[in-house]
């Protein structure tokens, strides 16, 4: 490649970062070049957020060294990395929504006529020359919400044109586009390309990498694996390097306990609570028998999350589709008919959604069973609490007190008291969205352990975790969602990282 | 494996320091400490003086109940001083001018509250508008009403007479009593129904299964929500409750008046505010209770009184009670 006789635009060398004890990044290089985009890419964990952070100005303690167009830099803030040329397009964006179109192109670098006067007839001239050469027809005046996200992220590429920016960042651009989106931001990314900028480009779609990528780097538990021209690497050689490592976790054995047919979705439909008219999860049909665990796998914007509140009712009425709960056709419309029927929904954010963190553990715990303690609105006390402490019994969880505030409780802990509040509701079927995310490895196991006694009971498990080890020791059926859709569905004996990646990706 | 531990009798002396209890009570402690330093005529060694501190905040107290429920989930009514000018016109309408019967005159009332309450409620709950912006539109809307329906005159018991002269009516017996002090004249009849608002209010926050609910809307409204928990049909009734003591505060207030005012209850609801804070109850919601809330009248009580036993001026009185306020509150973050 001609490429190497070019000046890189930009150099990290052995960049290494550790939080609060932790290694998360060691000895990473990462070269970009003028004219090339870069793929970065490794599982969740790999450490590609905090190295393109560490670039971005965001997180400022670092080992290793920056150099740009030749020099070496150090960025203090966000804002010297801006200056400097490199602007990041992050997931959640940097835009302000209520602001008008013009005025998130120009925030924080606004044309003046002096003392803070706003020159709105430059900006509105320099605007337009902008919005022209990214090819984007849109109304300056009118406020950002009023356009969809695929609009909202080309505005994000006009700033960075503003700041004259070399290098743009780009995480995930395309998990809120559809695909005709995504070909025009390709297109745009074609043109930065021709004009000399370096793009690098964070996704987990394969398509997308070798559609739009030159080179690769490769990042595996914060350790750099290497970096390769993608024309020479084949797809399953790239999934090999990105998984690597041995399984070193932990499981219990699992033993498959399955009954009866429990639960039948047939051709469920969530709409898109953001856009109107979209769907985040299509067509997608299964069925799940008592006792098993059947896991859900899935990138994010896959709809996996949206697929289990679905099915709890936390939409209201925009879900469509078929549920049946032992031969019975279920109507739900709220989290409260839900739990009635025997669902139960641990959701993925344990402090927003899951817990009420001024309360005590105790009344945690039984929030969601009230009604069994106080037929007639009053609240029996005695009975309340030796349920309650029965559960916390049961699941093991470490406190000292009943009316300790759950706040004061670590991760696993939380999380079991989370699971106590709907193991009393008795369920028939658990929904789990991640739900060993944030806990340590002990604590995991003695969740693992309460899923398999729970199943062996003859409760059914959804269970959704991003963590693929994790997913392949529990679950005895793994289905594959991508786009919303069902891409494939594996047997606990065809399953494979490397095929669940592959097919979470949207290859088959 | 570890248990719950059993709760111990006596709880530490750091849980003790930290508890919102005993900021509260500390709160009043100083200001009661003040009362007996400031000292005039040796006021504050007399029982009458704290029977009128009592009686004097008793309507605060009232209207205070049904904020801190409202505070609790997250949210704040706005209404209450008008909601409170509305019934108060309403009742001395029904028994001064109409001469209803004590028992329909109190119903009716009653249940004016409740409809301003449960309205303002409807608006927070189904249409999802912001607590602030709702009550303070029933703020205006109610007291629009009571002028409305008052013709913007004081109902009291002086009717015009053709000839341009008023004749005094009787006052209904039922004024009377509401306006009295038994057991020996040393409680005033509007403090026991404060003190049964407060029980009442504590039987809901702490027996009931809606108190709990309550309290787990202000703490975590969506997973509240995911819970189970009927989150628009408790809010409707906890502003509706609001409303409803705001009835029984505005009754108590046209007794005490002897004549329902439009322009009654201006401002109030910013004293139940003032209440519930100084007693400790957090405006994020979730925490707090009515325990805190009766302290904390106690303590604005007392210090209106003792500014007033010592005669010092309203300007200076209001700068004092605002700088207090905020040294309560600020005490009271130093928590950790």
């Amino acid at each position: 490649m001609t490429k190497t006789r070019l000046q890189p635009l930009l150099q990290m060398k052995h960049i290494g970062k550790s939080f609060s004890g932790v290694q998360v990044l060691r000895e990473v290089n990462f070269e970009l070049y003028p004219g090339e985009v870069h793929v970065l890419a490794g599982e969740n964990g790999a450490g590609k957020t905090t190295l393109i952070k560490i670039l971005a100005g965001v997180h400022t303690d670092y080992e290793g060294e920056i150099w740009l167009n030749g020099t070496k830099v150090f960025f203090k803030s966000p804002h010297e990395a801006l200056i400097a040329g490199v602007s990041a397009i992050h997931q959640e964006m940097s835009l302000v929504n209520s602001m008008t179109v013009a005025d998130n192109i120009f925030l924080g670098r606004e044309i003046t006529r002096g003392w803070g006067w706003l020159d709105y007839r430059s900006q509105e001239k320099r605007a337009r020359e902008l919005l022209a050469q990214l090819g984007l027809e849109v109304e300056l005046q009118e406020t950002l919400d009023r356009y969809p996200v695929a609009v909202r992220q080309m505005i994000e590429v006009a700033k960075a044109l503003i700041y004259e920016a070399r290098i743009i960042i780009m995480d995930e651009p395309t998990s809120a586009l559809n695909d005709l989106e995504v070909d025009r931001l390709f297109k745009i990314i074609n043109d930065l390309k021709r004009k000399g900028w370096g793009i690098i480009y964070i996704s987990h779609r394969m398509e997308e990498i070798y559609e739009i990528g030159d080179r690769i780097t490769i990042l595996r538990d914060g350790s750099y694996v290497g970096t390769y021209s993608l024309d020479e690497l084949f797809p399953q050689e790239l999934i090999r390097l990105m998984v690597g490592r041995d399984i070193t976790q932990q499981f219990p054995p699992r033993e498959e306990y399955r009954g009866e047919e429990r639960l039948i979705v047939k051709n469920f439909y969530v709409a898109d609570p953001t856009q109107a008219k979209k769907w985040v999860v299509e067509n997608v049909s299964f069925n799940l028998r008592a006792g098993e665990i059947l896991g859900i796998a899935g990138l994010q914007g896959s709809g996996k999350s949206e697929l289990l509140h679905g099915l709890f009712g936390s939409y209201g009425q925009s879900v469509r589709g078929e549920v049946w709960l032992d031969g019975v056709r279920l109507s739900i419309r709220s989290p409260k008919e839900a739990i009635k029927q025997g669902l139960a929904l641990l959701t993925n954010d344990r402090q927003g959604t899951g817990l009420i963190p001024p309360l005590s553990v105790g009344y945690n715990v039984s929030l969601a069973s009230l009604e069994k303690f106080s037929p007639k609105g009053w609240i029996d006390a005695q009975r309340e609490r030796a349920a309650i402490a029965e559960m916390v019994q049961a699941l093991q969880i470490k406190i000292h007190s009943l009316d300790q505030e759950v706040q004061t409780l670590s991760g696993g802990n939380q999380q079991k008291v989370i699971l106590a509040k709907w193991m009393m509701t008795s369920p028939k079927v658990l929904l789990l969205d991640e739900p060993t995310a944030g806990i340590d490895v002990g604590a995991k196991y003695e969740i693992y352990n309460l899923m398999n006694r729970w199943t062996a009971e003859g409760k059914s498990i959804l269970l959704i975790t991003s963590e693929l080890p994790e997913l392949l020791a529990m679950a005895d059926r793994i289905l594959v969602l991508h786009r919303g859709q069902v891409m494939q569905e594996f047997s606990r004996e065809e399953a494979s990282q490397e095929n669940i990646l592959q097919a979470a990706m949207g290859r088959r | 494996m570890e248990k719950p531990r059993k709760k111990a009798f006596f709880p530490s002396w750091r849980a003790v320091f930290q508890s919102p209890t005993t900021r509260a009570l500390a709160a009043l402690a100083f200001v009661i400490l003040l009362g007996v330093i400031f000292n005039a005529d040796q006021a504050f060694f007399k029982w009458d003086t704290h029977r009128d501190m009592l009686r004097q905040i008793s309507v605060f107290g009232i209207l205070a109940c049904g904020m801190t429920l409202v505070i609790i989930t997250a949210g704040i009514d706005l209404s209450v001083g008008s909601i409170l000018g509305l019934t108060a016109v309403l009742f001395a309408l029904f028994s001064l001018q109409l001469h209803w019967s004590p028992f329909l005159a109190v119903g009716v009332t009653l249940l004016a509250g409740l409809v301003c309450g449960v309205a303002s409620g409807g608006l927070v709950a189904y249409f999802r508008i912001q607590p602030f912006i709702a009550t303070l539109a029933m703020m205006v809307f109610a007291r629009g009403m009571a002028k409305w329906v008052s013709g913007g005159q004081k109902i009291s018991t002086a009717v015009l007479q053709p000839d341009g002269t008023y004749v005094y009516q009787e006052v209904p017996a039922f004024f009377n009593f509401l306006n009295s002090k038994i057991l020996g004249g040393n409680i005033a009849v509007v403090t026991l129904i404060f003190f049964f608002c407060i029980a009442l209010s504590w039987l809901i926050l702490a027996k009931l299964r809606w108190g709990r609910y309550i309290y787990a809307i202000g703490g975590n409204e969506e997973a509240a929500r995911l819970s189970g928990i009927p989150v628009v049909a408790t809010k409707l009734l906890t502003y509706g409750l609001s409303g409803l003591f705001c009835a029984v505060a505005g009754i108590c207030q046209a007794a005490q008046e002897l004549q329902g005012d439009p322009e009654a209850g201006l401002t109030y609801e910013l004293t139940a505010i003032a209440i519930v804070v100084i007693g400790g109850t957090n405006l994020m919601g979730g925490r707090g209770g009515i325990g805190l809330t009766f302290i904390g009248a106690i303590t604005i009580g007392y210090l209106e009184k003792v500014l007033s036993i010592n005669a010092v001026g309203e300007a200076s009185r209001l700068m004092l009670t605002g700088i207090i306020i905020i040294g309560a509150v600020l005490f009271q973050k130093f928590r950790q």
